[in-house]
């Protein structure tokens, strides 16, 4: 899941490919890892799609589509319902702190490693180093 | 192919102490002084050299994790921080000044074969070096003419 979490991943394919029921698929996950698959994917899709929201000027329906979101609609919702805002606003939000202080002298790769922010869910809470 | 080293960083305590040492006292002015939302950047540069900025950086996340901080610092007051080293055109002139404004130096200015030279410290503990260099170019003395 975390090398292909753009392909058209089911849980039914998840399950064969392990040998495994849907059902003990899913429960097996669940009490290894803390959440469900479904969640797990989600989370690793949506983490994606943060980062290329704050790193890139790409489109919103593109970075949708390569994360593994097949409808811009469900993207939207399923990010909202996680992050409580919209994939513009997140970007917004997050863009204007460093390219202030870019505007204001400071080095691009600090400002952009250091100026982000810090409590986003499900990120690494370790910033880059100099 | 690289073209410049455009900021070199060196680690203050203080950034207000460390603004009125090197500007204030040194003669550095300031590049930039911007608040960032999660930090002060602060740079200061030699007059007339612009494109080559030294940060003013205090030890402390995200610059630096916040286990790491108290190393960081015990580094820099012990002396063992990396630093530079200025030239001047009038190193006594410049030390003077410098002593009469409570500068502490750890080396008077010396004259050597390559310039006249002196150490001093800023108020966190780095040490840095200031050479007013002799006309280029330099021939370091031979064995046999230093004893001579």
């Amino acid at each position: 899941m975390d090398r292909c979490y753009a392909d058209a991943l089911d849980i039914e394919w998840l399950a064969r490919s392990v040998n495994l029921s849907r059902a003990h698929f899913i429960r097996s996950f669940r009490e290894t890892f803390g959440e469900t698959p479904h969640r797990y994917l989600q989370r690793r899709r949506l983490e994606r799609a943060m980062a290329l929201l704050r790193e890139t000027d790409r489109q919103v329906t593109e970075i949708c589509l390569d994360v593994g979101f097949t409808s811009l609609g469900s993207f939207s919702r399923t990010f909202r319902e996680v992050l409580g805002e919209s994939p513009r606003e997140y970007r917004e939000r997050t863009q204007a702190a460093p390219r202030a202080a870019i505007r204001a002298g400071v080095p691009g790769c600090i400002a952009m490693a250091w100026d982000r922010p810090s409590s986003t869910f499900g990120e690494d809470k370790r910033r880059t180093r100099l | 192919m690289l073209t410049a080293i455009t900021h070199n960083f060196i680690w203050v305590f203080d950034q207000d102490e460390a603004l009125d040492f090197y500007v204030g006292k040194l003669g550095f002015e300031v590049h930039t002084d911007a608040q960032m939302e999660v930090m002060r950047w602060l740079t200061v540069n030699v007059p007339g050299e612009p494109d080559r900025e030294l940060s003013l950086l205090v030890p402390q996340p995200p610059a630096v994790d916040a286990d790491s901080v108290d190393e960081v610092r015990d580094f820099v007051a012990r002396g063992l921080a990396a630093t530079f080293i200025v030239s001047t055109d009038d190193c006594r002139g410049d030390y003077e000044r410098l002593v009469a404004q409570g500068v502490e130096f750890t080396e008077e200015p010396t004259e050597r074969f390559y310039g006249i030279d002196c150490g001093l410290r800023d108020p966190f503990g780095n040490h840095i070096r200031m050479t007013e260099p002799a006309p280029q170019p330099i021939e370091p003395p031979s064995p046999s003419s230093a004893a001579s």
